[in-house]
């Protein structure tokens, strides 16, 4: 449905005399199948928002390929646009019009007749459970309510691929459940949905497949279960004073059930394969090696491990 | 047909939201209603003509011209708002005509400005103002014309620099020379021979001298034929130019 091959993108920009290029995106290459929710993870400003507006024909790529729901964004993004849908990450209503008045306009942009925009926006104000706001003016609208309008303005041509930014940014956790419950309807209907998030839980718990993003590039894809199941293993975390952690990775690197050790200032890292009988093993070692010990913790694998894995940082300190 | 059809559809909605709040038809005639009643009397004395009716003649056209500049040029304002809320590049994704995405907003602009012009010269006729329909009519084309140059203007302005705070100076600053070089207030025939000079060069002096011979009854002039040009062919730039501010990429 999506195919992208070396997609770039850089911008320019001017600091005081200077001129600096910023390489946004430096060669993104995806494969999206039809009907999957398609996510994109990785730090703000790690190129997810500019790859996406590229494929939703808002900014013209330096260079790379792309098809998109079937036609070349490159040659005819007139097509592109006619079979997508985009929901920006800044919203999209204005404050003094109605949800069913942007509908219809939306939905008649596409050359759909009144009478006819009319009723899907009827439908999809009931999809939505909007009905019931559909009058009044978008300003009235709670947080939720107004990021399901922009979901719906997205959606009401019937595109075959939606692009979502960022869908759930700044929603409180039941209306974030309410939006992935929204989201997975889309996929019932035979989208295929493109989502960009930061959020681990939101990547893990409702894509089918995802990409990771960072600086520009994509540094791993696969279904969730996959890349967790890639960097192998638990991971236990060993807390140790200051100094000790040197001490403790020559004590432990030797060990048969370490599969992989990293030191940090504050403690080590290790990947081993099943925790809970790794931590009396990794207790006992440091104790015939005289460490002191601070803190022991398990941890099994989340994408932030996979993130951490692929790029040295963590994507929660951001 | 796809132009017209999207331009209507842009337009309606743009309609719809001015109607929804109409407090604008009282802003926008409570401050030339203000010129009419404190600073128009002034001109009979300082013209040296013999009636009100003559110097409404010569100051309610400029007045109207005067309106038509500042009017268009801050209506960019209003397309900031909608950039900041999402609505632009809502529209962007959509295959509507870009064009349509400014003449939409533009008609409004100038049907809005003929409804204030409207009703400031119906004051005026209370006023001893006379002018023949068909000429006023010819009037309200030269001023449709420049609202809907200086507002396409002002959108593509705003569509490049993205911010109220920037878009307000800029737009001062072209608007105050502007308006001194156009023998708006009081007629250039007063002014020495380097600022005439310096005022050809300002397309809306051309503008103000047509309407005034309008509303003079002075069809024959050639101010009016080169004033309609001048603006019609400005006009038609500023619109070629700020569609293509629409159809490049806004971040």
């Amino acid at each position: 449905m999506i195919e992208t091959r070396g997609l770039r993108k850089s911008f320019t920009s001017r600091q005081g005399r200077e001129k600096k290029v910023v390489d946004a995106v430096r060669g993104v290459d995806l494969d999206v199948a039809e009907g999957e929710i398609f996510g994109f993870l990785g730090p703000n400003g790690a190129g997810k928002t500019t790859t996406l507006r590229m494929l939703a024909t808002l900014i013209e790529p330096d260079g790379g390929s792309a098809t998109v729901a079937g036609a070349d964004l490159l040659k005819d993004p007139g097509e592109v646009r006619r079979r997508i849908g985009y929901v920006a990450q800044g919203g999209s209503t204005w404050d003094d019009s109605t949800a069913r008045e942007e509908l219809v306009l939306q939905t008649r942009l596409y050359g759909v007749r009144k009478s006819e925009a009319l009723s899907r926006a009827q439908r999809v104000l009931d999809g939505f459970q909007l009905s019931e706001y559909a009058d009044r003016k978008c300003k009235t609208y709670s947080g939720g309510q107004r990021r399901r309008v922009d979901i719906a303005l997205g959606i009401i041509h019937e595109p075959s691929v939606v692009f979502l930014d960022e869908p759930t940014t700044g929603l409180d956790p039941q209306s974030r459940a309410h939006m992935w419950d929204e989201i997975r309807r889309l996929r019932t209907e035979g989208m295929t949905v493109f989502i960009t998030t930061h959020y681990l839980e939101e990547a893990d718990a409702l894509c089918d497949r995802l990409s990771i993003m960072d600086n520009g590039e994509i540094v791993a894809s696969g279904t969730p279960a996959a890349l967790k199941r890639e960097i192998s293993g638990d991971v236990v975390r060993v807390g140790l004073p200051a100094g000790a952690a040197a001490t403790a990775a020559e004590v432990l690197d030797t060990a048969s059930f370490v599969n992989k050790l990293e030191t940090h200032d504050d403690g080590v890292r290790l990947y081993v394969d099943d925790g809970a009988t790794a931590i009396p093993l990794i207790l006992r070692a440091l104790d015939a090696g005289d460490v002191p010990l601070g803190t022991i913790e398990l941890h099994r694998p989340s994408l932030d491990d996979v993130f951490l894995t692929k790029t040295g940082r963590s994507l929660r300190e951001d | 047909m796809k132009l017209l059809r999207d331009t209507g559809l842009i337009f309606e909605r743009q309609m719809q939201l001015l109607l929804r709040n109409p407090v604008w038809i009282f802003v926008g005639v409570f401050q030339p209603v203000m010129y009419l009643l404190l600073f128009a009397p002034l001109l009979k004395p300082a013209l040296q003509v013999n009636s009100n009716a003559e110097a409404y003649e010569i100051f309610v056209p400029g007045l109207l011209v005067l309106l038509a500049i500042f009017g268009g040029l801050f209506q960019g304002f209003g397309l900031i708002a909608e950039l900041r809320a999402g609505v632009i590049e809502r529209s962007r994704v959509t295959p509507v005509s870009r064009l349509a995405l400014l003449l939409g907003r533009s008609l409004r602009d100038v049907v809005s400005l003929i409804a204030q012009a409207v009703i400031i010269t119906l004051l005026a006729l209370l006023f001893d103002l006379r002018v023949f329909i068909g000429y006023l009519l010819l009037a309200y084309l030269m001023l449709a014309l420049i609202s809907l140059m200086t507002s396409a203007v002002s959108y593509g302005v705003a569509l490049r620099v993205k911010s109220e705070d920037a878009l307000a100076p800029l737009m001062n600053t072209v608007a105050q020379p502007v308006l001194l070089l156009s023998g708006i207030l009081l007629p250039l025939t007063f002014a020495p021979g380097w600022l005439q000079g310096v005022a050809d060069w300002n397309p809306f002096s051309w503008a103000v001298d047509g309407t005034r011979a309008l509303f003079r009854g002075d069809l024959g002039s050639p101010d009016v034929w080169q004033g309609l040009v001048i603006m019609a062919v400005l006009a038609v730039l500023a619109v070629v130019w700020a569609a293509r501010e629409f159809a490049r990429s806004v971040r």
